[in-house]
């Protein structure tokens, strides 16, 4: 790339920052093992047959490309915007977290470690990492906070069919960030053979950075499917943000493309002077797992809860890149409530005929707010990162209807 | 000389650790030095404590329950170097409530309320620009972690900068479970001490008087935690004369590992 000074990719620096972001903030026990991570990832990127395994994987495992589709009734029903959707839905598993667990078992097995553990919060990571293990053959433990073990009962029992075992954490609030805390006190406890696939572009350096790298196949299959389709890149990208792993996958290879609007979306809650999970709009910087990032916290910076209806955006925090895109203004990053989603998420499913997950219908509900505003000559993607056939439990709740 | 200084020049030292506001602190803090601790850790509670085990994480949730807030803590910190004005206080905790209102305000607090030292548990010399510095200008130890997992080619940059005592880590895991092996911490002990002037306390799974008489023999401290918050635990507002008694059996077997040893 000529021009490298300009670029907005080449992110993080040697000692994992972007910007004032990221960094390694682990115990001394975890230091040396993150520093190994990183040479062994280093001798990955350079091994043509890792990139070839990888994307054989990618290609006959998880299904890729996923199909661009051009939502035409959700296009006229705005009556604005070309709309086209990026169908991560259609992964195997579900959701696009498969990609980033593809990369990391890969890992895992080229530094010869045994056992596999990953935190999960609605269990999508927790499932798409349990079975990547069963696909290896490595015994497999994902913490999952006592309460969403409780709210999310198919994944967990999806995750003991493709045999991992389940943690409930009792710890803290018993959510996301207790089964990250959870994870990363086993991990210190057995550094010499676990590997933890980390499920979001967050944590120490360099995982931020290898999350990205495995996701951005999104944002690289988008590019070249809109050119195909419509001769030009896109006016815009919308995806939801929960650590930021779907949205920093299909934004990152887009980000030196000035004309390319970026939108990321973060889960208002009930709203933001109520419970929410929006860490940029409400949260300010700070150091939570192993890097600097926006988090909700209060004045003694202590992490406060947050609440989304969908669980996989139910952080506090929000991956570092994600941080510093929103600080330089590169990206900008809109909320959507519970009910918004909620509603976007009853109307794609009756306008297209597909389900998507609550954490995707943030981003059609965003879709939905800008759509309107520009001509019918723009295009936007957003990324169905997703499917919703976990979430019925709980729209159907929300609706009042009895299952 | 420095407290920390006298305290391990004495011989080998006691280092007690509590969480504040679980409990009585301030009954805590002068029973654990009536009972011969020589040097006290006070923690800092944290919502997220990532390093702790089960009895620390409690203890953690207990105080912030209460409202414990960081002005209460060097309220606590500055109370206690007036009662006690020879004995090394360190604050132990996590980056961020260490650096929420920046490094510079933490340090000059701490030198105000007369903490000689501060552990943060998840800054690693890598990241030491977001602590290291300001505690040093303002003339409080950074006292830095070696671990297990530490080898040779990093201990340099661990000690880069260190100051009070280097803190061994004994076991690869978190607080209050695993013990390690005596064999193992002899042989971890000797390459530190080759490798700094600075004092050795090495902690993590010390529980009884018999462990850390064994440890005191070869390291210049003992650090203990977990049982003492077990006694907070267990005891509630009314701890202190059972932190008190407790210390007492661990300092006599400390104090006099060192007078067999010598
Ligand atoms: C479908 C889907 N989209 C988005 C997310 C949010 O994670 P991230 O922001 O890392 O993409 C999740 C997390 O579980 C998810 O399952």
């Amino acid at each position: 790339m000529n021009n490298r000074s300009n670029s907005l990719r080449t992110g993080p620096d040697e000692r994992g920052h972007f910007g004032q972001f990221g960094g390694r903030y682990v115990a001394e026990t975890l230091m040396p093992l993150i520093l190994d991570l990183e040479r062994e990832y280093r001798a990955a990127q350079a091994d043509n047959e890792f990139r070839a395994e990888f994307e054989h994987l990618l290609k006959h495992y998880v299904g890729r490309p996923s199909p661009l589709w051009l939502a035409e009734r959700l296009t006229e029903e705005l009556g604005g915007a070309k709309i086209y959707l990026k169908r991560e839905d259609l992964n195997h598993t579900g959701a696009h977290k498969i990609n980033n667990c593809i990369g990391q078992i890969l890992l895992a097995k080229r530094m010869g470690k045994t056992k596999i553990i990953a935190e999960t919060g609605a269990g999508q990571h927790g499932v798409a990492t349990a079975t990547v293990a069963a696909l290896f053959g490595l015994p497999c433990t994902i913490f999952m906070g006592a309460v969403d073990v409780a709210r999310q009962q198919p994944n967990v029992f999806r995750m003991k069919l493709l045999g991992a075992e389940v943690v409930a954490v009792e710890s803290g609030a018993r959510t996301l960030k207790d089964a990250m805390n959870e994870a990363l006190r086993h991990w210190v406890a057995n550094v010499h053979d676990t590997f933890y696939i980390i499920g979001t572009v967050a944590g120490p350096h360099p995982y931020p950075e290898l999350v990205r790298d495995f996701q951005s196949v999104i944002g690289e299959e988008a590019r070249a499917q809109i050119l195909e389709a419509e001769g030009r890149l896109p006016d815009m990208l919308i995806a939801p943000v929960g650590g930021g792993s779907n949205a920093i996958g299909l934004f990152h290879p887009f980000l030196d493309d000035e004309g390319v609007e970026i939108v990321g979306v973060e889960a208002a809650g009930e709203g933001l002077d109520g419970k929410h999970a929006a860490s940029l709009a409400g949260g300010k910087p700070g150091i939570l797992h192993g890097n600097k990032t926006y988090l909700l916290q209060d004045e003694d910076g202590q992490i406060t809860e947050a609440h989304s209806i969908s669980a996989g955006l139910d952080y506090p925090g929000i991956g570092p890149e994600h941080s510093w895109l929103h600080d330089i203004g590169r990206v900008r990053y809109e909320p959507v409530t519970d009910a918004e989603a909620l509603a976007s998420f009853q109307k794609l499913t009756k306008l297209e005929g597909i389900i998507p997950a609550l954490e995707s219908a943030h981003a059609i509900a965003a879709a939905e707010r800008i759509a309107p505003t520009l001509g019918k000559d723009k295009i936007i993607i957003v990324n169905c990162s997703g499917r919703g056939d976990k979430d019925i439990f709980t729209v159907a709740e929300a609706l009042g209807v009895k299952l | 000389m420095t407290r920390f200084e006298s305290a391990f020049t004495k011989g080998p030292a006691l280092v007690a650790f509590i969480t504040a506001g679980d409990g009585d602190t301030a009954a805590n803090l002068d029973a654990l030095v009536a009972g011969g601790a020589d040097v006290i850790e006070l923690g800092m509670p944290f919502t997220d404590p990532m390093a702790d085990g089960p009895a620390i994480q409690k203890a953690n949730l207990r105080s912030l329950a209460k409202g414990t807030t960081t002005a209460d803590i060097f309220a606590q910190a500055a109370a206690f170097r007036q009662r006690h004005p020879d004995t090394p206080l360190v604050l132990m905790g996590y980056a961020n409530p260490m650096t929420v209102r920046g490094s510079e305000w933490f340090a000059a607090e701490c030198a105000k309320a007369g903490v000689d030292g501060v552990i943060c548990v998840d800054i690693p010399s890598e990241e030491d620009a977001e602590l290291g510095p300001a505690l040093r200008a303002a003339g409080v130890d950074l006292i830095r972690l070696a671990t297990p997992t530490t080898d040779a080619a990093r201990l340099p940059d661990v000690l880069n900068g260190a100051g009070g005592f280097l803190y061994y880590v004994s076991v690869a895991g978190i607080t209050g479970l695993q013990q390690a092996a005596q064999t193992s911490i002899e042989d971890a002990v000797t390459r530190l001490k080759a490798a700094t002037d600075l004092p050795v306390a090495v902690g993590f799974g010390v529980r009884t008087p018999e462990q850390a008489a064994a440890i005191a023999k070869v390291a210049d401290g003992v650090v203990v935690g977990s049982a003492f918050v077990d006694i907070i635990a267990e005891h509630g507002e009314q701890a202190a004369p059972h932190l008190e008694a407790f210390t007492r059996t661990l300092a006599d077997a400390i104090h006099g590992a060192k007078e067999i040893a010598a």
